[in-house]
């Protein structure tokens, strides 16, 4: 009886965790860069530079797997009816959180999900991300308690549910019959990629496990503190376990701070990036991975969410706020992180998320 | 009666735990129009020895708490 309850409890979160986890192994095995099977903002960043949106060249590519996780949610919405266009939840501040939310995970070099991938990887650099990505949540928690809330969304028009899984058709079609309007990458990370019809099924498999099991990396930890229910930390941990097992199996695992792939070594300002990212994820409703998920189930604001995401990592990029890998040159390590720019970028996300925070509490006579 | 439909995740949970634990009522009614609401709100109250029903109510569903 008490295996049944674990499992119908636990059951669906553990099998998506296993899908993801090896879905980025199977990307990675397939040509995406090392510890970056998945990772939301980077993807997303390569999307935004596939569209001359940044000017970065070596992280441009369209990568399928973006719209493959909105249309495999919303192909799982659709099955199980639970599509369900719904908008108006203040999208302008949402728009806003997202893009501070990608400028905090491209400080430290990935979203919450691609940190459990570093973690898997044995990148101890990541240790600080996770660190700040706890306390981010922290501080999240502490306002959802005093009773932040962006407001509610209403039901609208199915077609505005859709507009999102309509524009990831349309970056799919340009990828495949007009991929000379697109940007890609020739050296770095947006030169490594899976081959297409790979990494559009991993999305479409991480859309629709991800839909079912209501998987979220910013939830997991803020549910465990906020009511006691660990039901959405155990799809995190069986990510992190899946991913350390297949690289343990295939070689890959190389447990050290140093000469991580796609990682630097500033910690502190993975603390802070990450720490930028976990608070802004629980203000949203959840972590970008998430944040694809509601939108291929039909949330507008979520879709919005998803495009200030895009706007953020065009801004990382024009306006050199993102980090730069740790590197070795002539025998030299030398280590990355983010600059002056990029620093400031993160201090003003912390004052935007304060404002945003104090301004959606509830009024003395709501309290 | 709690209205927490169009909220995002948690906040139809984190509504529903304060009513439950400031009142401590007998029965309490909460609208959610999300599955997901449904699957949260349910897990909170079973946490604290609340029985569950959920009615569907066209798009919404009303979940009615109990002792």
């Amino acid at each position: 009886m008490k295996e049944n309850t674990f499992a119908r409890r636990y059951g669906r979160m553990i099998l998506a965790g296993v899908v993801v986890g090896a879905a980025a192994l199977i990307l990675t095995a397939a040509g995406n860069p090392k510890n970056m099977g998945f990772c939301i903002a980077c993807f997303e960043r390569d999307i935004a530079g596939a569209l001359g949106l940044h000017s970065a060249g070596k992280v441009q590519y369209l990568r399928p797997e973006i719209p493959g996780i909105v249309l495999g949610a919303m192909l799982s919405a659709l099955s199980f009816r639970e599509f369900k266009a719904r908008a108006g939840s203040c999208p302008a501040s949402r728009f806003v959180l997202g893009l501070f939310v990608m400028i905090g995970a491209l400080a430290f070099l990935g979203c919450p999900l691609r940190m459990v991938i570093r973690l898997g990887g044995g990148d101890l650099t990541a240790v600080a991300g996770l660190l700040g990505f706890l306390a981010g949540i922290l501080v999240g928690v502490v306002f959802l308690k005093r009773g932040f809330s962006l407001g509610r969304a209403y039901p609208v028009k199915r077609g505005e549910g859709l507009i999102l899984p309509a524009v990831m058709v349309g970056l799919l079609a340009l990828l495949l019959l007009a991929p000379g309007l697109l940007k890609f990458s020739e050296e770095g990370p947006g030169s490594m990629r899976a081959f297409r019809l790979i990494s559009l099924a991993a999305g479409l498999a991480v859309g629709f496990f991800a839909q079912r099991s209501r998987l979220c990396m910013a939830g997991g930890i803020r549910d465990a503190f906020l009511i006691r229910d660990f039901t959405l930390l155990a799809g995190f941990l069986a990510i992190w376990i899946t991913v350390t097992v297949g690289n343990l199996i295939q070689g890959n695992y190389n447990l050290s701070m140093l000469s991580q792939p796609v990682a630097h070594s500033q910690h502190l300002w993975s603390f802070l990036g990450m720490a930028l990212a976990g608070w802004g994820s629980i203000l949203l409703g959840g972590c970008p991975l998430r944040q694809l998920i509601l939108a291929g189930e039909g949330n507008g604001d979520a879709a919005v969410t998803v495009l200030g995401m895009v706007a953020g990592a065009a801004a990382a990029h024009n306006f050199g706020l993102a980090g730069n890998p740790d590197s070795a040159a002539d025998g030299v390590y030398q280590v990355g992180g983010i600059g002056t720019a990029g620093m400031i970028a993160v201090v003003i996300g912390f004052a935007v998320l304060l404002a945003v925070s104090l301004l959606h509490l509830p009024g003395k006579e709501e309290a | 009666m709690i209205d927490a439909r169009g909220q995002s995740c948690p906040i139809p949970v984190v509504m529903t735990r304060k009513a439950l634990e400031k009142e401590k009522p007998a029965r309490l009614e909460v609208l959610v129009d999300a599955q997901v609401a449904v699957e949260n709100v349910t897990r909170c109250a079973h946490s604290l020895g609340y029985q569950v029903t959920a009615e569907p109510q066209g798009t919404d569903f009303k979940l009615i708490l109990s002792k």
